[in-house]
């Protein structure tokens, strides 16, 4: 099937992108010269959307390892076009993690003290290494393997031992997030070990999840061919980790509950059921849950692929973009409960970032779907 | 060559952009020379002129990190005399009197609005904010 | 090289001079019998907070706060104290843990422990992540989610402000304890209830407290070994 481009979709996809975009800017400007507290957080609740998002597009990012492991390790024909896409996604998802550390910061223009005055001892130097790294070897990996199918030869030799590099390190940059929350003595609701594998089985189901999204919407926008065998295999992944999650989160719910210690089962008492009649997240934990559960079954009985995904994902961007971070600050290490809103220019402000990520993710897409069309001779196959 | 009037023409006003900042300024009067306050009573500098009008941020920088992260809250100078390092109490109200007196004057000449001292500490009274 | 045997026997003895006078060990000791609970004293909290120009700001969400009166239950866990006296006051102030988990986690070491036992903040240079907030287990300390300029009623001249985007806590009155003073709260406090000073040396009134009177820290299960002890 040849593909075709459609100007009138791209340019309104990006038109839309750069509207999200300027309005973010703008409420970031806005933030910057009043403060932080022009968002919803508070002394109690220190950490927000923005870092909450940022877990979630760590995980994103991470989840490239998903189709780079099966298919140069195991020779999984079936990922050989899509593992590029997957090495974009990876680089989008990280431009997207560092704007939201800068969202957050209170002085941004000292954001390279970080480096100037580097401290091994806090895990979040390490994140910074990691994230960094972990984005210079998948740049490098897709423009050469871009650049390699542009020119119809096989990409150079070194370029190996830098993929096998990334596989392990996808893992250790989302194990180096966990490891900000999970080392915490006075934060009991993250200080578990499962913290590192929970966010590494979420990651591996909401990463595969949007690619699937992604292929169908270029299937259906782009007209390009989209091999069914990848969003099979890519639908196996999603069902198998978010299989995993939902039993890790229930492992976590046994021990607090069971356990009855005030300092574990209340954050999960506040998350679910509220405390004191403030019960702001309980609504979206449920949710979350519920489409968990939902696009478990969707994907066992192999119909409805698209709501699967749609739903694995929108599941775990609650529970990690929002549950997992806010639920460590309520109640407080004093016992308050205090709730937290996101405000309006916050949002905004989320919401340009990840417009930022996905205008990156569209450029890319879009170069490789030029590139392959150029070579295939207008035919271009996902 | 038909485009030669509009490269040449082209060329020209780009100059004249590129040169703005020059022959803007050129045509503005001299400015008069600084005139900055210096200390009634006290006799010696923390350090001679030069290095002061050359180095002040680094100094001012190495006061900081000296006074904070050291602990220590003297600086000798030359000469046997010892500064209490305190950018209010020293370098201002025993010194330099006060901010628009003093550091304004140069930078708000040079259109320098990078330090953000006066955002935390106290500039004695009779200053500008 | 030719040595002296009185200089040979010096350079021996160098590394003692490490075990003759050990550092300081700054402490508190709040005596909470003498703190006058219920009757809404809070002199301690508007020395410490006026000399140190802290901001008063009505948003309860972007309050900040060095020192502050906190219910038993909250300082210990409900399950530590009786319900009795769950509901008496003590203060709740940054410990100055001797082995603390926000210098750990800090970037930047914006914040760190001095040879003295005071955990020190550099508001040149925190960048504003927080991250020293979400690993303090006491709740103790505060951002600056506004510019604080409008909300210092009286400005004190003799201690700088802080800008908006930095976190801040007790300092121990480290500028005070320099020059040989005590801290604020210490002075202003009408019962004498807050004992300070140096736990390492053998003289020192806290000393002598701690040995005589038996104490209990807070959350001392965590590894942190704080600094503030209270006296039941």
């Amino acid at each position: 099937m040849a593909s075709e481009f459609q100007p009138r979709i791209y340019w309104s996809w990006i038109g839309a992108l750069m509207v999200l975009i300027a309005a973010g800017l703008g409420c970031y400007l806005r933030q910057l010269d009043y403060g932080l507290g022009l968002t919803g957080m508070s002394r109690d609740v220190s950490w927000g959307l923005y870092i909450g998002q940022f877990t979630f597009a760590v995980g994103i990012a991470a989840s490239a390892v998903m189709l780079v492991l099966p298919y140069y390790l195991h020779h999984a024909k079936a990922f050989a076009k899509v593992v590029l896409l997957g090495e974009f996604v990876a680089i989008a998802s990280v431009a997207a993690c560092m704007l939201f550390i800068f969202a957050d910061m209170g002085q941004p223009a000292r954001v390279l003290n970080v480096i100037r005055y580097a401290s091994p001892s806090s895990v979040m130097f390490w994140d910074m290494v990691s994230l960094g790294g972990y984005l210079v070897l998948n740049s490098v990996m897709a423009a050469v393997t871009l650049a390699s199918e542009r020119n119809e030869v096989p990409p150079p030799a070194w370029l190996r031992p830098m993929i096998f590099l990334s596989i392990p390190w996808a893992i250790s940059i989302h194990t180096v997030t966990a490891f900000l929350y999970c080392g915490l003595a006075g934060r009991p609701f993250w200080l578990t070990a499962i913290l590192a594998p929970r966010f590494l089985a979420s990651a591996f189901a909401s990463g595969p999840a949007l690619l699937i999204l992604l292929l169908l919407v270029l299937r259906s926008a782009a007209r390009v061919a989209v091999e069914n065998e990848a969003l099979h295999k890519l639908a196996i992944i999603v069902s198998y980790a978010m299989a995993l999650n939902v039993f890790f989160i229930l492992l976590e719910l046994f021990t607090a509950i069971y356990s009855g210690i005030p300092g574990h089962e209340e954050h999960f008492r506040y998350l679910f059921l509220g405390i004191e009649g403030r019960h702001a997240l309980a609504p979206w934990m449920w949710i979350s849950a519920v489409l968990a559960l939902a696009s478990l079954l969707l994907l066992w009985s192999g119909r409805g692929l698209a709501l699967a995904a749609a739903a694995a994902f929108a599941s775990l961007w609650i529970d990690k973009g929002l549950g997992m971070v806010v639920g460590g600050f309520v109640p407080s290490p004093l016992g308050a409960v205090t709730e937290y809103t996101p405000t309006a220019p916050e949002i905004m402000i989320t919401a340009g970032i990840w417009a930022a990520g996905a205008l990156i993710a569209t450029l890319l897409f879009r170069t490789a779907i030029a590139v392959r069309a150029y070579v295939g001779g207008n035919e271009v196959s996902l | 060559m038909r485009e030669r009037p509009l490269i040449l023409s082209g060329l020209a006003v780009f100059l004249a952009l590129v040169t703005l900042p020059f022959w803007y300024n050129a045509a503005a009067k001299a400015s008069a020379a600084l005139e900055l306050k210096r200390p009634a009573a006290a006799t010696q500098c923390v350090a001679d002129t030069a290095f002061m009008r050359r180095s002040h941020m680094e100094m001012l920088n190495a006061w900081r990190d000296r006074r904070v992260r050291e602990g220590i809250r003297t600086q000798p100078a030359s000469g046997g005399r010892v500064f209490d390092i305190s950018l209010t109490g020293t370098c201002l109200e025993e010194c330099h009197g006060s901010r628009a007196d003093f550091c304004d004057r140069c930078h708000s000449y040079i259109g320098l609005s990078g330090p953000y001292c006066w955002d935390c500490h106290n500039a004695p009274a009779g200053s500008t904010k | 090289m030719k040595i002296t045997r009185t200089g040979f026997l010096g350079f021996l003895a160098a590394p003692l001079l490490a075990f003759a006078r050990p550092a300081k060990r700054w402490v508190m000791v709040v005596q909470t019998g003498k703190c006058m609970q219920d009757a809404g004293c809070t002199a301690c909290v508007q020395a410490c907070h006026q000399a140190h120009n802290v901001p008063r700001i009505p948003d309860a969400r972007h309050e900040v706060k060095w020192l502050w009166k906190e219910r038993f239950r909250n300082l210990f866990g409900a399950e530590a104290i009786p319900a009795a006296a769950e509901n008496r006051l003590a203060l709740a102030l940054c410990n100055h843990c001797d082995n603390p988990p926000c210098t750990r986690v800090c970037p930047t070491a914006a914040t760190w422990q001095r040879s003295d036992g005071i955990v020190m903040m550099d508001w040149h240079r925190c960048i504003g992540c927080r991250y020293c907030m979400a690993a303090c287990p006491y709740g103790s300390r505060s951002f600056n989610w506004v510019d604080p300029k409008p909300y210092v009623a009286a400005p004190s001249p003799d201690f700088p402000r802080r800008s908006k985007g930095v976190v801040e806590k007790c300092n121990f009155c480290e500028e005070r304890l320099a020059v040989g003073k005590m801290p604020r709260c210490v002075e202003a406090c009408p019962e004498r209830a807050l004992i300070f000073g140096d736990a390492n040396d053998p003289h020192s009134e806290v000393r002598q407290v701690l040995q005589a009177r038996f104490t209990i820290r807070r959350h001392t299960e965590l590894g942190t070994r704080p600094s503030v002890f209270y006296v039941i």
